[in-house]
């Protein structure tokens, strides 16, 4: 293979640099100790012990993992069935199926906002903890069953056929195979919908109840009233975590066993 | 194969099958049925919903107010996906062309954005912008400047928070589009003596098409209906599509007219996915 152009290397690193500078220079802002204006005061790691001092903060953590721990939860579980199902039908009922499944993920985020809470203010359910998942359920489940049936693709089916051949049953195979096959799948599905649930705002921000304040909305509802360097930590911490677990999560949709490939050499 | 395999799931995956087709009925479909029925009610006395059935709503949409607040947003929506298409393509065009080791580490560095806290990448452009950010720190202590430029809160701020959002949207189904082009198609038009330039504007290009378009729907419908940048970084004052349907929902109360709008906005929103998906390409990235 030829190497690249070096005009278009230094262009395409020039557009990375311009996704993570803004985020690298949040990071740094919060170990300033600084309150006011960019002069550097020296590092300090006083605006992270204020976070950790601020019960309505760490409420708003145990209220964002929560949520995002059960909406995962529930996603992975609806997925794998809607992903394995869909993956073995064909015909009207799984394309409908397929169109329901990827629609929420093409939507404004701003009208499944509305949309849902129109819905649940009708349906008279109380907004909380159970709207904030629902709503995150809506776009985790999608995601859920994108990730898993990317995999399933890839994988021969001969080796449930042959496990049918010997007498496994249905639920053999789809414990000892398929699962087990899915399994980096799985991982990376849950790392992802995990990250997007605790990183929402749009959807929360609409579907919220007083006491369930998550720590999006805790930053939204921090920059509104000024910015402090407490903001800046919190941020930071946020834009952190969310970006190992993507990172995580990316990786292990990669790690494939190699022996449940399809074997064809074409691809 | 597939059929006979089909027959033989476990009652368990079919009914979490059925069951995750019911969970997206109920709270994906049926909230958007609502949000149409509404549009065609009528405002009650104290912010309710008083089904009196109406054309009202959709005729206030032609509003020459209203109409200017679509404009902007459409304007804005279409100067993003632009920008993005341009700035995203080199970068497109070295993750799907790097050596083989180096790709992975440039696709995850470029998935990591992706799916990364927005609300916060767009907040960290506030330190930057703001009266006493970073570029007006820099402007003053080198003597460029004596008083602060402006950048929060105007129009620039704005636009740079929705193409740094969503160049990512653009970037990804690029990849895709680029990979799929026979790097020898590149070598046989530098063998025909193309220049570099010719060989990008005839061969590149217009086979990455595919990817422009998902990339393009992908960036156009979420900046149309964005509601953090303009309220973050625009200061919410002057009016975009999102923000105004916010302010319908959550400020004036006013349902029938907030699902009105945001019925046009679904609704173009839609007509441009199913235009793009049935380009073949689109379907495989969305």
């Amino acid at each position: 293979m030829r190497s690249l152009p070096k005009p278009i290397l230094l262009a395409g690193f020039m557009v990375l640099l311009f996704l993570y500078l803004p985020v690298i220079i949040l990071i740094g802002f919060s170990f300033n100790a600084s309150t006011m204006g960019v002069a550097w005061k020296g590092f300090s790691v006083q605006w992270y012990e204020n976070l950790l001092a601020d019960p309505s903060i760490v409420e708003a953590t145990l209220n964002s993992l929560i949520i995002a721990l059960i909406s995962t939860a529930l996603s992975l579980l609806l997925g794998l069935g809607a992903a394995i199902g869909l993956e073995k039908r064909r015909g009207l009922r799984a394309s409908c199926m397929n169109t329901l499944i990827l629609l929420p993920l093409v939507i404004p985020e701003i009208l499944m906002g509305v949309a849902l809470l129109m819905l649940f203010v009708m349906l008279q359910v109380p907004l909380g903890f159970g709207s904030i998942i629902i709503g995150h359920m809506v776009f985790n489940l999608p995601l859920t069953v994108v990730i898993l049936r990317a995999r399933l693709r890839k994988f021969n089916p001969a080796w449930e056929d042959a496990a049918r051949d010997l007498g496994a049953t249905s639920w053999n195979v789809l414990t000892s195979i398929t699962l087990p096959m899915l399994r980096p799948a799985i991982v990376g599905a849950a790392l992802l919908s995990f990250t997007v649930s605790l990183d929402d705002f749009v959807v929360t921000f609409f579907v919220a109840g007083p006491g369930s304040t998550t720590l999006p909305l805790k930053v939204f509802s921090m920059i509104k009233t000024g910015i402090t360097p407490e903001v800046n930590a919190l941020s930071a911490i946020l834009v952190v975590v969310s970006m190992a677990f993507v990172g995580l999560s990316w990786l292990f949709q990669q790690e494939v066993p190699s022996s449940f490939l399809k074997n064809d050499s074409s691809s | 194969m597939n059929h006979l395999s089909s027959q033989s799931l476990p009652v368990s995956v079919i009914s979490t099958f059925w069951l995750a087709l019911f969970f997206l009925l109920i709270f994906f479909f049926l909230p958007l049925l609502v949000v149409f029925g509404v549009s065609f009610a009528s405002r009650g006395l104290y912010g309710g919903v008083e089904w009196i059935l109406t054309w009202d709503n959709y005729r206030r949409l032609a509003d020459p107010l209203i109409g200017v607040i679509f404009f902007r947003s459409l304007i804005f929506a279409a100067m993003t996906t632009m920008v993005c298409a341009i700035i995203g393509f080199p970068l497109a065009y070295v993750v799907a062309r790097v050596s083989p080791g180096w790709q992975l580490v440039w696709l995850t560095l470029v998935m990591i954005p992706f799916w990364t806290n927005f609300l916060v990448r767009t907040y960290a452009w506030i330190l930057i912008l703001r009266a006493d950010g970073l570029v007006n720190g820099f402007l003053l202590t080198l003597g460029i400047q004596s008083e602060p430029l402006s950048l929060l809160f105007t129009d620039f701020a704005v636009a740079l928070g929705l193409i740094y959002g969503y160049l990512p949207f653009m970037v990804l189904p690029l990849i895709v589009a680029i990979e799929r082009i026979s790097p020898r198609l590149e070598e046989a038009a530098s063998d025909l003596y193309a220049s570099r330039g010719a060989m990008f504007r005839y061969v590149v290009l217009p086979l990455s098409k595919p990817g422009f378009m998902a990339g393009g729907v992908l960036v156009f419908i979420p900046s149309l209906g964005a509601f953090i940048t303009p309220y973050i970084l625009g200061g919410g004052q002057k009016m975009m599509i999102g923000t105004l349907i916010q302010q319908e929902f959550l400020v004036s109360r006013d349902w029938p007219f907030g699902s009105a709008l945001s019925f046009g906005l679904m609704g173009t929103a839609l007509i441009l996915w199913f235009l793009v998906n049935r380009t073949s390409l689109g379907k495989n990235v969305t």
